[in-house]
C-alpha cells in the first residue's frame, strides 16, 4: 500500500498532468476541425492549384512522425519567426491540431464525397447559392456521416501528446516520469500512469459515442456504413 | 559554412548511420508484428472463450496506453523488476506489440468478413479447423486486410522515432544530435522529414505493387466495396 | 463383412435449433451405387439432415455408420470420414483466392498429402471429369455458376468419396446451368457413384433415383421408388407437392 500512498500524495500534480493532457487533446482536436473542414471542401470543390496546395500539406504532415514535426516546430520554426519565447503547450497544441487536421480532413473529404449529386443539384434548383447548398444541405449530412471515423481520432491524438513529453510539456507522461525519478517507485507509477490513459481513452470514446447517437438520423448513414 | 556544405557533408552522413538504425528496428519489428497481430486476431476470433478475452485484452491495453509510455515501461519499468533489455531491444518488443495489436484488428475484421461457406467447405473435405484456417481463410482474410496492414505498417515507420525517447539514436535521433551540436534546427528537422517522406513513398508504392501482385479476381473488389 | 453392400447408416437423427424440432427421427440405409433423392417442402430439415451426416452439425440423437464404422462421435476421425463422403453446397462454397484448379488440388496436398503432380494431374482428370479442364487457371469469380458448381463437383470427387452428399445443388442456378449441372450428377450416377441428393428438380428425382424420400415437419412421411411414388396413388402427399411444385414453377 506504500504505492497507493504515494500516489495519494502526488495526485495533485498528477490531476495538472491529466489536465494539460486534455487540454492538448481537446486544443487539438478543436484546431483540427476548425482547419480540416475547410481543407476538406477544398479538396471537393475548389481550383486545382488549391487542391494540390492542400493535398501537400495533408502528405507532409501526415507522412512525417509526431516527434519529428514537434522538434521542427519547437526547436525550428518556432524560434525561427521569432516566436520563441511561446510555451511549449501552445506549440505542442498547435503541432497536434494542424497533423490532426491533415487527417481530418480526409476523414471529411470522405464524407462529402459520399454524399450524392442530386443533393447539390437539389439544393441549387431550389435557388440556393453553392456556399448556402454545402452549408445548409451537404455539410450537416457531412457530419453524421464523418462522426464515427471522427471519434477515432479522439484515441489517436490521445496517444499521440503522450509524444509531447519530448518538448518538455508537463502533460500526464512527464509528470509520471518525473514522479518516477523523485520516488523511484518505477512500476507501480508507471503502470497507474497507463490505467489512467486507459480510462481516459475509453471515457472519451464512450461520450463521442454517445453524442454520434444523438446526432442521428433514423436510417440515415447505415447505407454509407 | 554554407547550407549546402552543412546538409551534404555533416547532415546527411549522420543521417545515414541513424536510418540504418531504423531501419533495424522495422526490419525486427515488422515480420513479428504481423505474426503477432495474426495469432491475436485467430485467437480472438477461433480461440475459446478465455484465450479470446484475453486477446481482446491484450488489444484494449496496448491501444489505450501511449506508445511512449508503453517504452518506458519497457525501458526504464522492468529493471525494478529484475528485467534488464538493451534499448534497442525494448523498442522493438514495444513496437511489436503495438503493431501487432493494431493489425489483429484489421485481420480480425477481414476474418470476420469471410463467408462461413469457405470453414464449411474446408471441413466436409476433411480439414481440421486448423488446416481451414491456414489454407482456407488466412489466405483470402490476409489479401483483404492488406490496405490496412500497410497503414500499420506506415505508422510503425513513423513512431520508429520514438525509439529515441529511450535512448536509442535512429534517424530522428541523429538529427536530433547534429541539430542540437550545429545549432540548425529548422533545416535539419526539414531534412530528417523529408527522409521519413521518403519511406512511406516506398512504402506505400511497394504495397500497390504487393497488392497487385496476390490480387484474385473478385476478391479485391469486394474488399474496396469493405473499405468504403 | 457387408454382405449386403450398404455403404451409409443413418438411425434415429434427431436436430433441433432452440425450441425448433428440425429433424424428428430419420432413418435409412444407403447401398453402394445408389442415388437417393430427398425433396418436400422447404424448411423441412433435409439440408440439416445431410450436414448432419458428416458431422457439420452435430445431432443431438441418432447415429451414421459408414462401411459399418460409427461417424458419430469419432472425435477427430471425424476428418477421415469426410474425406469418405464427398459435399457438394447450394452455394458453392469455392475456396476464393485459388483457382478451380487449385481448389480441386488443396485438399488432395493438405489432407491426403499427395505430392504436387499427382495433386494436379487428380485434379486435372476432375476437372476433365465435369468439362471444365479448359477453365482450370480461372478464378471462380471468373466462372458462371454452373460451372463453379461443376468444379465443387469435381472437388468433391477428387478425393474418391464413397458417397457424395448434394445440398440443393441447382437452386442458385438458372435453367440453362442448372442442367449442365444435373447432366453431370446424372452421369456420376450411370458411374456407379452413391449420391444423397436434395433438390426440387423433379425431373432429376424421377429419372435418376433409385428411391425418393419426402421430408415433411422432420421426419421421412412418404419413401418408394420414382415409379411407385407417381403411379401408386397411395402416395397422396407427394403428388400434392410435386403437383403444387409444378403449377408454382409455372411447369
Amino acid at each position: 500500500m506504500d504505492a497507493l500512498s504515494i500516489l495519494i500524495d502526488w495526485s495533485s500534480y498528477i490531476a495538472t498532468g491529466i489536465a494539460t493532457t486534455l487540454g492538448l487533446v481537446l486544443i487539438a482536436l478543436g484546431l483540427g476541425v476548425l482547419l480540416g473542414l475547410p481543407m476538406a471542401l477544398g479538396q471537393v470543390y475548389s481550383s486545382r492549384p488549391v487542391r494540390w496546395a492542400i493535398g501537400i500539406y495533408v502528405w507532409f504532415f501526415r507522412g512525417l512522425p509526431i516527434l519529428v514535426l514537434l522538434f521542427l516546430f519547437w526547436f525550428g520554426i518556432f524560434p525561427g519567426i521569432g516566436l520563441g519565447n511561446v510555451p511549449a503547450f501552445v506549440v505542442g497544441a498547435i503541432v497536434l491540431g494542424l497533423r490532426g487536421a491533415a487527417y481530418q480532413s480526409q476523414i471529411f473529404r470522405g464524407a462529402i464525397q459520399s454524399i450524392s449529386e442530386g443533393q447539390m443539384i437539389a439544393a441549387r434548383s431550389l435557388g440556393m447559392s453553392r456556399f448556402t447548398a454545402i452549408k445548409s444541405v451537404i455539410l450537416p449530412q457531412a457530419v453524421r456521416i464523418a462522426l464515427p471515423g471522427w471519434s477515432n481520432e479522439y484515441p489517436n491524438m490521445l496517444t499521440d501528446s503522450a509524444v509531447c513529453y519530448a518538448i518538455g510539456i508537463t502533460e500526464l507522461l512527464t509528470v509520471t516520469s518525473r514522479i518516477v525519478t523523485q520516488t523511484y517507485l518505477t512500476m507501480p507509477i508507471f503502470l497507474a500512469a497507463a490505467g489512467i490513459f486507459i480510462l481516459l481513452n475509453y471515457g472519451g470514446l464512450k461520450i463521442l459515442h454517445a453524442l454520434e447517437r444523438k446526432i442521428e438520423i433514423p436510417g440515415f448513414g447505415s447505407g454509407a456504413v | 559554412m554554407d547550407q549546402f556544405t552543412f546538409i551534404f557533408d555533416i547532415l546527411l552522413p549522420a543521417l545515414m548511420q541513424g536510418l540504418v538504425i531504423t531501419l533495424q528496428l522495422i526490419v525486427c519489428s515488422a515480420p513479428f508484428g504481423l505474426v503477432l497481430g495474426i495469432g491475436v486476431a485467430a485467437g480472438r476470433q477461433y480461440g475459446g472463450p478465455i484465450l479470446s478475452r484475453i486477446c481482446k485484452m491484450f488489444v484494449l491495453l496496448i491501444k489505450g496506453t501511449p506508445l511512449l509510455l508503453l517504452l518506458f515501461i519497457l525501458y526504464f519499468g522492468l529493471p525494478s523488476i529484475g528485467i534488464t533489455l538493451t534499448a534497442f531491444t525494448a523498442a522493438v518488443i514495444g513496437f511489436i506489440l503495438c503493431n501487432g495489436a493494431y493489425n489483429s484488428e484489421y485481420i480480425r475484421g477481414a476474418l470476420l468478413s469471410i463467408k462461413d461457406g469457405q470453414m464449411i467447405a474446408a471441413q466436409a473435405l476433411g480439414m481440421t479447423r486448423a488446416q481451414a484456417i491456414r489454407n482456407v481463410i488466412l489466405p483470402q482474410a490476409l489479401r483483404r486486410a492488406i490496405p490496412g496492414l500497410s497503414n500499420e505498417f506506415i505508422y510503425l515507420i513513423k513512431y520508429s522515432s520514438l525509439a529515441y525517447m529511450i535512448t536509442v539514436v535512429e534517424l530522428s535521433g541523429a538529427g536530433k544530435n547534429v541539430a542540437t551540436k550545429y545549432f540548425i534546427y529548422t533545416e535539419t528537422f526539414m531534412v530528417v522529414g523529408i527522409v521519413y517522406l521518403v519511406l512511406v513513398t516506398i512504402t506505400t508504392v511497394a504495397v500497390s505493387i504487393l497488392e497487385k501482385h496476390v490480387s484474385v479476381p473478385g476478391t479485391s473488389r469486394s474488399t474496396s466495396a469493405a473499405q468504403m | 463383412m457387408n454382405s449386403n453392400n450398404i455403404v451409409l447408416r443413418v438411425e434415429d437423427i434427431h436436430k433441433s435449433f432452440g425450441d425448433k424440432e428440425v429433424l424428428r427421427g430419420i432413418s435409412f440405409d444407403v447401398v453402394k451405387g445408389e442415388t437417393k433423392v430427398f425433396i418436400g417442402p422447404s424448411g423441412t430439415g433435409k439440408s440439416t439432415l445431410l450436414r448432419c451426416i458428416n458431422q457439420l452439425t452435430i445431432p443431438d440423437r441418432g447415429r451414421v455408420w459408414l462401411d459399418d464404422e460409427e461417424i458419430t462421435n469419432s472425435g477427430t476421425r471425424i476428418n477421415y470420414f469426410r474425406q469418405k463422403i464427398g459435399m457438394v453446397f447450394q452455394n458453392y462454397y469455392l475456396f476464393d483466392h485459388l483457382t478451380a484448379l487449385k481448389n480441386v488440388e488443396l485438399a488432395l496436398l493438405k489432407v491426403r498429402g499427395m505430392n504436387k503432380e499427382e495433386a494436379r494431374e487428380k485434379a486435372l482428370t476432375e476437372l476433365r471429369q465435369v468439362g471444365l479442364e479448359d477453365w482450370a487457371d480461372h478464378y471462380p469469380a471468373e466462372l458462371s455458376g454452373g460451372q463453379a458448381q461443376r468444379v465443387s463437383i469435381a472437388r468433391a470427387l477428387a478425393m474418391d468419396p464413397e458417397v457424395i452428399l448434394f445440398d440443393e445443388p441447382t437452386s442458385a442456378l438458372d435453367p440453362e446451368l442448372t442442367r449442365e449441372v444435373l447432366e453431370v450428377m446424372k452421369r456420376l450416377a450411370q458411374q456407379g457413384m452413391t449420391m444423397l441428393v436434395v433438390t426440387h428438380e423433379m425431373g432429376f428425382a424421377c429419372s435418376v433415383a433409385t428411391e425418393i424420400l419426402f421430408m415433411e415437419n422432420g421426419v421421412v412421411a412418404e419413401r418408394g421408388t420414382p415409379d411407385l411414388l407417381t403411379h401408386d396413388p397411395q402416395f397422396t402427399r407427394m403428388k400434392n407437392f410435386i403437383g403444387q411444385f409444378n403449377s408454382y414453377r409455372g411447369g
